[in-house]
């Protein structure tokens, strides 16, 4: 099999950055998309060129720490899915393939395809936690929490912190990312006490981060991995305002 | 050296309690003026950091990846032990360590197992308490599940994504102290060497990964928490950039390393499609659960699955361990399937797998129970493969996952280097020769959040009073400049093949030998075979870009560097244990029907390994059983 790669190229943050293209030839389509990559890397070291940055790790779509544009998708042509899991046969023969990393001013370049995502670090930093120390919990049935609650906190948890939400969004907003911590945390009884300090410290912290704010267009939703719902946004500004009103 | 495990006295019920009792204690005021390295933000790593600042420690924290939150506990599927006994089911500490002893083959410490089984039950209060949002039962309370190698249901689970949600716990604990600026997190940042002086671990020096620059960082004790290193098989279900480089140099500074080739061959991995293949998918064990295992009984079969009629399929694993059946432990499902692929029954493509079946499952339970339990591997399952497995059968095969072996440490995580403890994954303490399913998220927890915050104050106590050292120390500059030597070394060779071509080689070398059997030839041809290959990557490598900047070639280039050399050590550790034990078995050692052969009388020892530099030494630390008579493992 065999592609063109259009590749953002960029060797530093300050560096202007430009498109650059690749013909690459012996590829499979049972290959990962990740793996035509590495693919190409081998071909560029013998031919004396650097290599293509890009950030991966376990390659089975949990991790989170993959993720470029594909073709102006985040993630790709598939809906929820991680770049790691897609592979060549979602591609056609011959075909260019233009490849970006995300483009958020929270998520600034540090070279090529990798970028910086701390700002959703620092979100969890300020609030996206419980306040309990190691040694101080009791029996773990002494506080039952139904199935249906368990469930649908498990949806939200399931959130792999990639930044899909954010480079798809045109306003580059990280509610999604930011609601599904709080809903998961705010939901559980375990989260109560903490529920609207929680609230009002992420979102501020959020806001601080150069994140732009959520005008619900839907785009997060189409391609976020674990498919988490927009309604966890709507969820949040409720949850926002209660502690504006009760704190 | 004499290898002392300090074991504490008493009755296996009071050891821990005991320990307690006598270890020695600092004052709060104290505390903060003591500081910690964490090198690794796993389950044990970010565990251990929030927990020894919520002590008073102050913590800085290193990880490769680009936030705590990637590191590769995130990947574990099926769920975490703990011996609740919520299902009534005749579970208890004693059972579930019995089992653990057990399914290790009788090749760990009767005290380290007891304490893992009974802290155990607290750890699922601890994680409840931190939000994890486990399996519930319709009444609120908690669910529980099975796993191989045992009769009891004692798994807590979180769908199919237990790892990620106890890390997931862990980071926001980690972020709890940086934001109360107890902890100082490094991320993209490598250990490249350890830092001993007058014998004691007092440092490290880290590559910044972005900037390129190497960097000096000081404390009173060193915590590795780096995780396994079965990326030395290439193909493995580890994430990509896991590596053995941490533990490996800081056994080159003097820590001993224990039964470095007891590794867990998973047997529920996705099989190999392709020569440029990066890793294996591991499908969860959880699967053995519904699933049935099987293959055609005539050789070469080509029909399709569904095509090959139940008398001439054969059910091995039911045939061969009718009462643990398709949950027998993972060294006996990988050993019997690659039996059966060998002998000419294996299944697919490349005829290197064998059928995971659900269709019992689901006519007995119903397509909906099946979609509740295993959903989304069954999603992932399509995703890579394409595959509907709820129409035909999963292929799977096993491939290389957890190291049993690891840093030799004594009861209290601490190595052979004094002020460095090992936890998690990267030391050799619970597991011996076999990991139980789900025994690896716990004990990484349980290192990592109540042994090691409850140990290390009995060695930093020592410490308080003593004069400090600091970055200026010979000590540092020496490795400081050994390092940037070598990688300036290994930037010149400007050779002519690829880091990953070399570990495609090494990859190949060693899960032909060194993996699910090995044999005395194989072993002794590997170890030649990886002489030639570390010859030749350090003539022929080639890694373009420079030092001082973000090159993710240097980067592998180095770590591949670490596991040749591990590898040697892997095999001379396989060759000079005569006897097959849980995952090591020997061709040589087995029963008539093809089961381990074990020889307590020569062998019930965990061999530690010393680093010199003409060979590797063999130090024994003899296993002691008490409490518990080894006797043969059946799962008949």
């Amino acid at each position: 099999m065999k592609v063109r790669f259009k590749i953002w190229r960029q060797d530093s943050p300050i560096d202007k950055g430009s498109f650059k293209v690749y013909e690459v030839d012996g590829l499979n389509p049972d290959m990962s998309f990740l793996e035509a990559l590495d693919h190409l890397n081998e071909k560029l070291v013998l031919r004396n060129e650097k290599v293509i940055a890009f950030d991966h790790d376990c390659r089975e779509g949990i991790c989170g720490q993959c993720g470029v544009f594909i073709n102006g998708r985040a993630h790709g042509p598939h809906e929820n899915t991680t770049t790691c899991q897609l592979h060549m046969r979602s591609f056609e023969e011959g075909k260019v393939i233009v490849v970006e990393p995300w483009r958020a001013k929270a998520f600034p370049v540090i070279k090529d395809l990798i970028v910086d995502r701390s700002a959703f670090d620092r979100i969890i930093e300020h609030g996206g936690y419980i306040s309990a120390k190691t040694g101080t919990a009791s029996e773990a049935n002494a506080i039952p929490v139904g199935k249906d609650i368990a469930e649908r906190v498990m949806d939200v948890a399931a959130c792999i912190g990639c930044g899909a939400c954010v480079a798809t969004c045109k306003n580059s907003s990280a509610a999604l990312f930011t609601s599904a911590k709080i809903n998961h945390l705010n939901s559980l009884p375990q989260g109560k006490p903490e529920e609207h300090q929680r609230v009002l410290d992420m979102t501020a912290q959020m806001a601080k981060e150069d994140f732009g704010h959520c005008t619900f267009t839907g785009a997060c939703e189409v391609e976020c991995p674990e498919g988490i719902s927009i309604n966890n946004i709507a969820e949040m500004n409720a949850r926002f305002l209660k502690a504006k009103l009760f704190r | 050296m004499k290898l002392n495990a300090k074991i504490p006295e008493g009755k296996l019920e009071e050891k821990w309690r005991n320990y307690q009792l006598k270890s020695k204690l600092i004052n709060p005021a104290n505390k903060k003026k003591l500081n910690v390295i964490v090198v690794g933000s796993g389950l044990s790593g970010a565990g251990a950091a929030a927990t020894l600042a919520e002590l008073g420690y102050n913590v800085q924290c290193f990880c490769y990846q680009d936030s705590a939150r990637r590191a590769h506990s995130v990947a574990a599927q099926g769920g975490i032990n703990a011996a609740k006994n919520y299902q009534h089911d005749g579970d208890s500490v004693w059972r579930m360590f019995h089992d653990t002893l057990k399914g290790g083959d009788f090749r760990s410490r009767e005290a380290n197992t007891y304490r893992l089984a009974e802290l155990s039950a607290p750890l699922i209060d601890h994680f409840t308490q931190q939000g994890v949002p486990f399996a519930r039962e319709y009444g609120g309370v908690l669910a529980n599940r099975s796993f191989g190698g045992v009769q009891v249901q004692r798994t807590f689970y979180a769908r199919g994504q237990t790892g990620q949600q106890l890390l997931l716990a862990a980071y926001s604990q980690l972020y709890k102290m940086i934001r109360a600026k107890k902890v100082t997190m490094f991320p993209r940042t490598e250990m490249l060497d350890l830092v001993v002086i007058d014998g004691r671990a007092k440092g490290i020096i880290i590559r910044d990964l972005v900037s390129g620059e190497i960097k000096r960082y000081v404390a009173d004790a060193v915590v590795l928490a780096t995780g396994g290193y079965s990326r030395v098989f290439r193909l493995s279900t580890l994430a990509i950039g896991c590596n053995g480089s941490a533990i490996w140099k800081a056994h080159k500074k003097g820590a001993f390393f224990a039964a470095p080739s007891f590794t867990q061959i998973h047997p529920t991995a996705l099989p190999q499609s392709s020569e440029t293949q990066s890793k294996l998918t591991l499908m969860s064990e959880s699967l053995r659960n519904d699933g049935r295992i099987w293959v055609p009984k005539k050789k070469e079969d080509t029909r399709k699955a569904n095509d090959i009629p139940e008398e001439e399929r054969d059910y091995y694993l039911e045939r061969r361990y009718p009462s643990f059946g398709n949950l027998a432990p993972r060294d006996i499902a990988s050993r019997a399937a690659k039996e059966r692929i060998d002998n000419g029954h294996g299944v697919g493509r490349f005829r290197n797998a064998v059928y995971l079946d659900f269709k019992h499952a689901i006519e007995r339970l119903g397509l909906e129970t099946i979609k509740d339990r295993y959903g989304n591997l069954f999603k992932m399952y399509k995703k890579i493969t394409g595959v509907d497995a709820y129409k035909e059968p999963m292929q799977i095969s096993p491939a290389a996952h957890f190291s049993m072996g690891g840093l030799w440490v004594d009861y209290e995580l601490m190595t052979t280097i004094p002020g460095l403890y090992a936890i998690g994954e990267c030391n050799f303490s619970d597991h011996g020769a076999n990991r139980l399913g789900a025994n690896s998220l716990l004990q990484a927890s349980l290192d990592g959040y109540f042994i090691l915050p409850n140990t290390i104050n009995n060695y930093l106590a020592s410490e308080e009073n003593r004069a400090p050292v600091d970055t200026n120390h010979p000590a540092f500059v020496d490795a400081e400049k050994k390092i940037k030597g070598d990688i300036e070394h290994i930037l010149s060779i400007n050779g002519n093949q690829t880091v990953d071509h070399f570990h495609r080689e090494l990859g190949k070398v060693m899960w032909q030998n060194c993996a699910m059997s090995r044999n005395q030839a194989g072993l002794e041809s590997a170890i030649e075979q990886i002489k030639k290959i570390k010859k030749a990557f350090w003539q022929e490598v080639k890694i373009t870009g420079h030092s001082q900047e973000l090159n993710t070639e240097l980067e592998k280039a180095l770590r591949l560097a670490d596991f040749i050399e591990l590898a040697l050590l892997m095999c001379t550790d396989a060759l000079q244990r005569d006897e097959s034990c849980g995952a090591h078995f020997r061709e040589e050692y087995q029963t008539k029907d093809g089961e381990a052969w074990r020889r307590d009388k020569e062998y019930t020892y965990v061999s530690a390994w010393e680093y010199t530099k003409d060979y590797f030494k063999l130090h024994k630390e003899e296993l002691d059983f008490e409490f518990v008579k080894p006797t043969v493992r059946s799962y008949k």
